[in-house]
């Protein structure tokens, strides 16, 4: 009998694991950077590493069915005279028409003005189905300015005037031909089939002093009836905050780098730009530091999945959080019932994220007139109307439970951290303990 | 926001409204101008004092003249649809941002973005342009009797951009379908962007623009026409270098 070394089990790198190497091979063999849709999928400090202390001998909770959790919002009430009011503080994120099909702009529509809140156009200009459905929708104001006219601008109910987004924090976009139909060209002004590349800096102002003067204008046209929202990416919030409440606005959105997009490089969206955890104190603190709290109100998004996670939010400071990729999913993206389609395009329900190819078997990141069709607009409405009712009673549940009568009483006070990470980036005490990393010179 | 005082608004010998910033503000000027609606009598306005405001203008929206006498800030007359607007004086940064329609003629020099985005309408610059001008045009008409900066036309997607002087660095960089006629000298082109052959189709269409800008000294065979390669409309890791 002839003696064998015993064998080693197989190891794979933690380096080089196993997507690692598929990219490599994958760069190896076309040459060109992966783009794709949606946010970063690393694994990053999330709302999931905080905890809500609740009631105790010290707080006493209200009662889950009978007494009242407030969830209304009141957002642009700095300058405008005509300030959006909002139902629940969860408002619908910009997504373009143009990146998604008509139908599906529509179902957005509808499902924010069955719950109250508003929707955003994208880049790509205001479409007939989102005017129609949103009985509040925000216009965009993107470098691109693809679609911009002052003719919608007068029938938006607020402007955002977009600097960047979390995905891609000092990035551009690039809307791929294949997905370029007559008209989405025409809304565009640009010949058909060809990409359609959307600037990183916008054309006519440089710097926040220009941007003063920007905002300026966009309320001299508007009769200063309109709040002006200012949208950066999670690249320095304190600063950025600071920056947009100096040049007027009425809002600032902060989207973290779990936010999504319908197309940059896989590189940018997860290594550029910061988590949505990380970028919430420092926003907050600089309302705080100028006394704009609360007066400038601070939209937060990237990655909000559920109710625990807007009242996490609101209870770091927040004053609205916003949604895309979950908004997109209560309409049916990456719907398992996909399942056979998504695996001829090599991929997996849950896994999808080639938004930018206009190939979506869920009918939504798509302008293929037949795959549209998977989209009906009322159902879908109705999905998203009833995640965001969802997330407002799920909101609304830990609130009583924390001893509040409105989701905006929540604070930081209610919240622990499980990690020190999650402790240092919101700013409360690890559990079981009253250290916040940080805070007090140690 | 103190209400439009119009009482305050006077009237010249030639029946135009006449609107002096330094005894009105800035938003009474513009919300006058908004208030207008189709068929008014009040199609003669003048402004006075400028003195370099920003947003002198803005989001006029229905046919009328308006003279402004003396020199303007940033975005003079921005999403100008259907206004014939005339600054006898110079212009500050994105003059006729995003104009839809009508006509703005600037007597004197323009600052940075002249006619950013524009979609349609006229801008006439009769001295010069600084950088960037007709940057992202999508359809508006420019001419320049002086010369332009650099990186003007750049991401053009549509329109017309005529300049009597010369051109600066990088002209018409990552250009789409716009079409761009200097009769001087360009510093350089940039990405994608390369001279082209006029046609008789482009002198006739030069013709009009300057008829229509009133230029009659110069003949459209005096220029040279400049456009989009169409190398970079679909990516390709190739082209990778002209970026």
């Amino acid at each position: 009998m002839t003696y064998r070394n015993p064998p080693t089990t197989p190891r794979k790198s933690a380096t080089f694991d196993d997507y690692t190497l598929s990219e490599i091979r994958r760069a190896a063999a076309t040459g060109i950077y992966d783009i794709r849709g949606a946010g970063a999928k690393r694994k990053l400090p999330h709302f999931d590493d905080l905890l809500f202390l609740g009631a105790s001998i010290s707080r006493y909770p209200l009662e889950g069915y009978r007494e009242r959790c407030d969830t209304s919002v009141v957002l642009g009430s700095r300058h405008a005279k005509k300030p959006i009011e909002l139902k629940i503080p969860i408002t619908i994120a910009g997504m373009s028409f143009g990146s998604l099909s008509g139908p599906a702009k529509e179902a957005l529509g509808r499902g924010a003005t069955l719950s109250g809140t508003s929707t955003t156009t994208g880049d790509g200009g205001m479409t007939e189905e989102e005017r129609g459905h949103s009985k509040q929708l925000v216009y965009q104001y993107l470098p691109s300015r693809y679609g911009m006219n002052p003719r919608d601008l007068r029938r938006a109910d607020a402007i955002e005037v977009v600097v960047g987004q979390g995905a891609k924090p000092g990035g551009g976009g690039m809307l791929l031909g294949q997905k370029i139909s007559d008209r989405v060209a025409e809304m565009r002004t640009l010949p058909k089939g060809i990409d359609q590349r959307s600037a990183s800096r916008h054309p006519d102002w440089t710097g926040p002093d220009d941007l003063e003067i920007k905002i300026l204008e966009l309320r001299e046209i508007t009769d200063w009836e309109k709040p002006i929202y200012v949208k950066v990416g999670g690249a320095r919030p304190y600063y950025d905050t600071a920056l947009a409440v100096k040049a007027g606005a009425d809002v600032v959105v902060v989207d973290g780098m779990q936010g999504g997009t319908a197309a940059t490089q896989e590189v940018f969206i997860e290594n550029v730009g910061q988590p949505t955890l990380a970028c919430i104190r420092p926003a907050v603190q600089a309302l705080q530091d100028l006394g704009m709290h609360r007066k400038v109100q601070l939209i937060v998004s990237g990655g909000i999945r559920n109710g625990a996670d807007v009242a996490k939010a609101l209870a770091l400071g927040v004053d609205a959080v916003s949604i895309g990729t979950a908004a997109l999913v209560a309409l049916g993206d990456n719907d398992p019932r996909w399942e056979a389609d998504y695996n001829e395009l090599g991929t997996t329900a849950g896994a999808y994220d080639d938004w930018h190819e206009g190939r979506d078997p869920a009918g939504i990141t798509t302008q293929d007139p037949e795959l549209m069709k998977r989209v009906d607009p009322i159902a879908a409405g109705r999905r998203l109307a009833n995640y965001l009712k969802v997330m407002t009673l799920e909101a609304q549940t830990i609130a009583r439970a924390c001893g509040k009568n409105s989701l905006h009483n929540l604070e930081p006070e209610d919240l622990v951290a499980l990690t020190i990470e999650a402790a240092a980036m919101a700013g409360v005490p690890l559990a079981g303990t009253n250290w916040i990393p940080g805070k007090n010179g140690f | 926001m103190p209400a439009t005082n119009v009482s305050k608004a006077t009237r010249d010998q030639s029946h135009a409204r006449v609107f002096d910033l330094a005894e009105l503000s800035l938003r009474e000027l513009n919300q006058a101008l908004h208030q207008l609606t189709p068929g008014s009598n009040e199609t003669a306005w003048e402004v006075l004092n400028p003195k370099g405001s920003h947003s002198v203008a803005v989001g006029v929206d229905q046919p009328v003249a308006i003279d402004v006498r003396g020199s303007v800030g940033y975005y003079c007359g921005g999403m100008n649809a259907g206004g014939t607007i005339t600054v006898h004086g110079s212009a500050g940064p994105g003059v006729g941002e995003n104009m839809m329609s009508g006509s703005i003629t600037i007597k004197g020099d323009a600052s940075q973005y002249a006619g950013a985005t524009g979609r349609g309408g006229l801008l006439v610059i009769e001295g010069n342009a600084s950088s960037r001008c007709g940057i992202s045009m999508k359809g508006i008409d420019i001419v320049v009797h002086g010369n332009i900066g650099h990186m003007s036309a750049f991401m053009a997607q549509s329109g017309n951009l005529v300049v009597l002087g010369d051109a600066g660095d990088a002209l018409g960089d990552s250009i789409y379908e716009a079409r761009l006629f200097v009769r001087g000298k360009v510093e350089s082109l940039g990405a994608d962007c390369i001279a082209k052959e006029m046609r008789p189709e482009h002198i006739e269409l030069l013709q009009g623009l300057l008829d229509r800008a009133g230029v009659t000294d110069v003949k459209p065979s005096e220029f040279k026409r400049y456009g989009s390669a169409r190398t970079l409309y679909n990516f390709n890791i190739d082209n990778a270098d002209a970026y």
